[in-house]
């Protein structure tokens, strides 16, 4: 299975995302946001980052992006698509992912090992998983608050958008401790936390992010 | 002939806390400007256009890129009329 790890100017955490891919048994594909090719990838994660240095809005340049017109289109169509950190911040602000992300309420960056439950075990991102599982991966952002209006927050949950919550404190502020969201579809899901960078023993604080890619390789063997 | 200036102020909806306004009311306090009751921080845009402004294009182009509407609400107006 083919998935592209899209670069765009300010990412860093791409060449971690392909390697969590190929880890998990997939074959990363990198992508370029000035390209308007998806090169028949059968998935895409947006990685972390400062695309853009974060100017105007974090995401919002990157969400605008030559490429990201491929990835929203392939989307409605049913595109896999994972956005972890500036990933998420890039898929709210291209309007895939409902809600926004905002200065941390501390207004600190927040560096730590992070504790998420796993709220929605059926999506096509998190299926290696069982619901209400904890595990820990990283977390590091400094505008990861995530927000909307409590009666769009009200819908989510009522709709089982809420793919992980923090928990053992939230370390941002974010509405109801939200820390991942999917499309209504299951297809599409953003995080703030870094799956990406808990795949190995020797550099992560556990190996519970691998199944994020683990679980849209299945999804591919299933379809 | 002045070239037309379009300014574009955008502020974070009542609803959507903001703490880099309360860090900045905080600090009035410190200082000794007891009577400010509330910060709110925003952005401001001034775009320079060539000929006439387009009002529903430099509403579009607040709407759509200077803004997030889920977050943040718009004003735009001609600086220079």
């Amino acid at each position: 299975m083919r998935i592209g790890v899209i670069t765009f100017p300010g990412s860093l955490d791409d060449v971690d995302a392909a390697r969590a891919v190929r880890l998990a048994g997939g074959e990363p594909v990198t992508l370029w946001h000035a390209d308007d090719d998806l090169r028949d990838v059968d998935a895409v994660v947006l990685p972390g980052g400062f695309s853009y240095g974060d100017y105007l809005r974090a995401g919002a340049i990157a969400a605008r992006a030559p490429l990201m017109r491929s990835v929203v289109d392939r989307a409605h169509q049913g595109l896999p698509v994972l956005g972890i950190c500036n990933g998420f911040q890039v898929l709210c602000e291209a309007g895939l992912l409902p809600g926004a992300l905002t200065r941390n309420s501390h207004l600190h960056f927040r560096n730590r090992d992070q504790g998420l439950r796993v709220e929605r075990a059926d999506t096509t991102w998190t299926s290696s998983y069982t619901s209400g599982q904890q595990i820990v991966v990283p977390v590091k952002n400094g505008e990861g608050r995530y927000v909307a209006a409590d009666p769009e927050l009200d819908r989510l949950e009522g709709e089982g958008r809420v793919v992980v919550r923090y928990v053992g404190g939230n370390p941002n502020g974010s509405s109801r401790d939200i820390a991942g969201v999917t499309s209504a579809d299951g297809r599409v899901v953003g995080l703030m936390p870094h799956p990406e960078h808990a795949v190995e023993d020797l550099t992560g604080p556990s190996v519970d992010g691998l199944g994020f890619f683990t679980s849209v390789l299945a999804a591919a063997v299933a379809a | 002939m002045p070239v037309p200036q379009v300014v574009v102020d955008v502020v974070l909806k009542p609803e959507i806390s903001d703490p880099q306004g309360q860090a900045v009311l905080g600090a009035l306090g410190r200082l000794g400007h007891p009577g400010v009751r509330s910060v709110r921080q925003g952005k401001h845009f001034v775009l320079e256009v060539d000929g006439d402004p387009d009002e529903a294009e430099l509403r579009e182009i607040a709407e759509t890129l200077l803004a997030n509407p889920v977050i943040e609400d718009v004003e735009l107006r001609l600086a220079n009329d």
